[in-house]
């Protein structure tokens, strides 16, 4: 009770001066806590969908505590020595220019933080940059080829098999055509803003651009990959478990960079083949109606014996 | 006139001309006294950074609440490539040019600069770049961000003149930072007082020299890759428009390799000015005199070898991504070590706590977050995740303004009794600090969380999903508490002009010789100029003087030596 009325005595200024900035401080700390409790992604990177976000997730984590360390220590210090040292009528202060040993000493302990922190990494880039296998029981996959003149690392699982998706960036949507037996890519399956992929299997994401700078990136489904037109980005993720995730272009591309999204939704391998299958009947029926379409319009215009009915569609190629 | 050796000298009486002194704003624009140039730079760039203030109110504005519909996104874009660009281009490195212009000839004991006239033509340069860049208001501001990214920022995607506004910005201000750059160098090399060697440079002396260094490293490589773009935008050449054979990563490489010696060219001299007002107001020498002098120098080298640490996500060896994480990690080394060193300074000093010192007290607290998250960054595979989020805006932004706008104002503080002749007011700048220092942290905190929640920087919209909406509200209020603090320091700057107290030469007690003279300094800066025995000439002059004057010392009086 005493210390409660001593505490709610008028203090000197510079006392409730330092009552108030103490008192602001852990307001900030206090509201910063509450959100940290209420969002599992406050203090961390989005993880879960893919092992590479994990792996990036750990290895954040592993840099956070070491900044924590230094930053309390840091901070530590210079609060201790304004408040310990701040002047006095009485006080002298000690005319030091320097310490040889301890400009060593920080410099080398500031350098060995570094390489604690550079080894971890070089010990968990493997896990991040390339891919597993595709699991026993997930969608069966091709061996991919290497594509010849893009930059030297594209990511292969060790046997070589994934489901090989290409990403087109494009103001503002993302197209994403997938392998499908067929050799003309042109007939391929595809889809827009949404793509699908099986579970337990590797995915692997050739990424490029048809117009400016886009960049592809599901935050729970690891980083991100620029696509730049004329070259090819890659990446790629395996997800464990059914789900959808969400992203969006990381890149400015535009007036309406803010609205070019995606979505990655991850079926059993089963319902994969069938949309797969089902995708493809489709696309084959549009395009025999399309072609039967063609073929009317042609003879109609014969039986019309429009004069230029030969030479029209050539005239307009050239 | 015969001179011989024969003839007898005869006193000669040459009168002269003497044209009266312009007065008014005439004054101003044919001045070339560094201190007149230094004032129009230091005003100058505080009206700009007041212009990128409000462009990023507007911005937090629209962000404040998911799904907002105040700015289109035509608007937002070329808010956020104004904003960026003013802060960057017309406030932050000029406004260190500004300081320079002023204190580099009085801290070194010099009358002038090396080069007058180039000194008022880099200003009248700036000054041209800022117009012709503000001038695209009224027709199509730019739109592709401070970066303007090839292809975005090509002909094909850009077709309104904005991006061509901002490349004559960049050629207008990079000639005037040339220009200052090659005067400051010349000056610092030629005109120091006697008895100052390099040993005896002010540290913000020296930062400006690296700031000069730099500067002449990296602007010409920007000059020219703005070329390139103006070539490609209007005369159908492709240097970064692969389908004639050109690369947009070209682009991204050229802007870096000028983008990142920026980030230091901006920090550095901020870096200077908290060295010389730590030991001022701890009344003690600085620690680590040279450590720190050799930190700026390895810093500034480092600077020229970790750019492609902005571009870890497009195509890459791993090797390259290893190699600039490296060179990353190398330059928190130096910067760590100055970190050291001031609170070091601080360390058994006794600590005034006046504006200037809170201020770069409140600096070093907040860049060391920017510096910390600068460390994550360059971990490539965690750049993956954060690069182009809001943790990058958070983390600039902690570099930025914690870093070189807290400089900045520690500067304002430190020097405005120096140029004004009166001091500011305390409290005021109290208040100032408090506001802006809880607002720097409301507003830029949360922005590493709005960033590891999946949102991407330059969008002028966001789903209400999670607690984004929260969070970005949180940096909304925090940012307007930022703003208020900034004017209670512009009210404080006009305020005191006439209602601070008089400061008379030495307010601080400083270490340094532009307190040497009188507030504000007569127009040849130093009646004498004293021989320089340490880093501390002030000191010395102090001690001389009460020496002489209590009567206690008998050490024979010594004459000021005169330049001349």
């Amino acid at each position: 009770m005493n210390t409660m009325r001593a505490a709610l005595a008028p203090a000197p200024l510079r006392t409730r001066r330092r009552v108030f900035a103490l008192s602001l401080l852990a307001a900030i700390v206090g509201i910063l806590a509450l959100s940290g409790v209420a969002s599992a992604d406050f203090w961390t990177p989005e993880s879960g969908g893919s092992p590479q976000a994990g792996s990036i997730d750990t290895l954040y984590k592993i840099i956070l505590a070491v900044a924590a360390l230094v930053f309390i220590g840091v901070e530590g210090v210079l609060l201790y020595s304004l408040i310990k040292f701040r002047t006095k009528p009485d006080a002298v202060p000690v005319q030091i220019r320097g310490n040889t040993r301890l400009e060593i000493g920080w410099t080398l302990g500031a350098a060995v933080i570094l390489v604690v922190l550079a080894v971890v990494t070089f010990a968990m880039l493997d896990d991040i940059r390339n891919p597993p296998n595709s699991d026993a029981d997930g969608f069966p996959t091709d061996r991919i080829a290497n594509v010849q003149n893009a930059s030297a690392y594209q990511p292969r699982p060790p046997n070589g098999r994934a489901l090989n998706v290409e990403v087109n960036g494009q103001r503002y949507a993302w197209r994403f055509t997938y392998p499908d037996g067929d050799t003309n890519t042109l007939n391929n399956v595809f889809s827009y803003e949404t793509m699908y992929v099986p579970t337990k299997t590797t995915v692997a994401l050739t990424i490029r651009a048809q117009d400016v700078a886009h960049s592809w990136w599901i935050p729970a489904l690891g980083g991100k990959a620029d696509a730049i037109p004329g070259h090819l980005n890659f990446t790629w993720f395996k997800v464990p478990q059914p789900g959808v995730f969400r992203g969006q272009c990381a890149e400015l591309c535009g007036r309406n960079h803010a609205d070019m999204t995606a979505k990655v939704v991850a079926l059993e391998p089963a319902a994969f083949k069938r949309w797969l299958v089902t995708k493809k009947a489709e696309i084959k029926a549009s395009d025999e109606a399309a072609g039967k379409r063609r073929a009317e319009e042609s003879e109609q215009l014969e039986q019309g014996e429009s004069p230029v009915s030969e030479d029209l569609p050539k005239a307009e190629g050239e | 006139m015969p001179a011989t050796d024969t003839a007898v000298l005869v006193p000669e009486i040459t009168a002269r001309d003497v044209k009266p002194e312009p007065r008014g704003w005439v004054s101003w624009v044919t001045t070339t006294d560094h201190k007149r140039i230094g004032i129009l730079y230091l005003v100058t760039t505080f009206v700009f950074f007041m212009m990128g203030g409000v462009e990023a109110l507007l911005m937090r504005v629209q962000l404040g609440a998911p799904d907002n519909t105040f700015l289109t996104p035509v608007t937002y874009n070329a808010l956020f490539t104004l904003h960026g660009t003013t802060m960057i281009f017309l406030f932050v490195v000029p406004i260190m040019a500004g300081f320079g212009n002023y204190f580099l000839p009085l801290m070194i004991g010099a009358r002038d600069m090396a080069f007058p006239k180039l000194n008022a033509l880099s200003y009248w340069l700036l000054l041209a770049g800022g117009i012709v860049f503000y001038m695209s208001l009224f027709f199509a501001p730019p739109e592709a961000g401070w970066t303007s990214y090839a292809p975005l920022s090509n002909s094909a995607y850009s077709e309104n003149s904005g991006i061509d506004a901002w490349i004559f910005l960049i050629h207008l201000t990079g000639i005037s930072s040339l220009l200052g750059a090659i005067n400051f160098y010349a000056t610092i090399a030629n005109m120091r007082a006697p008895g100052m060697g390099w040993g005896r440079l002010p540290l913000f002396v020296w930062s400006l020299l690296v700031y000069a260094i730099l500067l002449i490293l990296a602007l010409p490589v920007i000059a020219g890759a703005v070329t390139l773009l103006l070539t490609d935008r209007h005369f159908g050449t492709g240097f970064f428009d692969q389908s004639q054979g050109g690369d947009p990563l070209l682009w991204q490489h050229l802007f870096w390799f000028f983008g990142h010696p920026e980030v230091y060219i901006m920090i550095l001299p901020g870096f200077g000015i908290i060295s010389e007002v730590l030991p001022v107001f701890s009344r003690k020498p600085i620690f680590g005199y040279k450590a720190i002098a050799a930190a700026t120098v390895v810093i500034a080298f480092l600077a020229l070898l970790v750019w492609a640490h902005h571009m870890f996500s497009t195509p890459s060896a791993t090797i390259v991504l290893i190699f600039f994480m490296i060179s990353s990690f190398l330059i928190a080394i130096p910067t760590g070590v100055k970190i050291f060193n001031w609170v070091a300074t601080l360390w058994r000093g006794t600590v005034e706590f006046k504006t200037p010192l809170i201020f770069a007290v409140g600096f070093i607290s907040v860049f060391l977050i920017g510096g910390i998250t600068g460390v994550f960054l360059a971990v490539f595979p965690v750049d993956w995740q954060l690069t182009d989020t809001y943790f990058v805006v958070a983390h600039l932004h902690y570099v930025l303004v914690g870093g070189s706008v807290f400089a900045i104002f520690a500067g304002i503080y430190y020097w405005y009794p120096k140029i004004t002749g009166r001091m500011l007011s305390e409290s005021i700048g109290k208040w100032s600090f408090g506001l802006m220092y809880v607002g720097i942290n409301v507003t830029f905190l949360i922005q590493h969380s709005i960033g590891l929640d999946g949102m991407p920087r330059r969008v002028y919209e966001y789903p209400d999903v999670g607690h984004l909406a929260t969070y970005n509200l949180i940096s909304t209020v925090g940012s307007f508490m930022l703003g208020l603090g900034v004017l209670l320091t512009a009210y404080n700057c006009v305020r005191s002009l006439k209602k601070g107290v008089k400061a008379g030469p030495d307010p601080w007690k400083g270490n340094t010789l532009e307190w040497f003279t009188q507030s504000p300094p007569p127009v040849n800066n130093f009646d004498v100029i004293p021989r320089i025995r340490s880093v501390e000439p002030m000191k010395d002059i102090r001690r001389q003087v009460a020496r002489q004057t209590d009567g206690s010392g008998n050490l024979s009086p010594e004459p000021a030596e005169s330049k001349h």
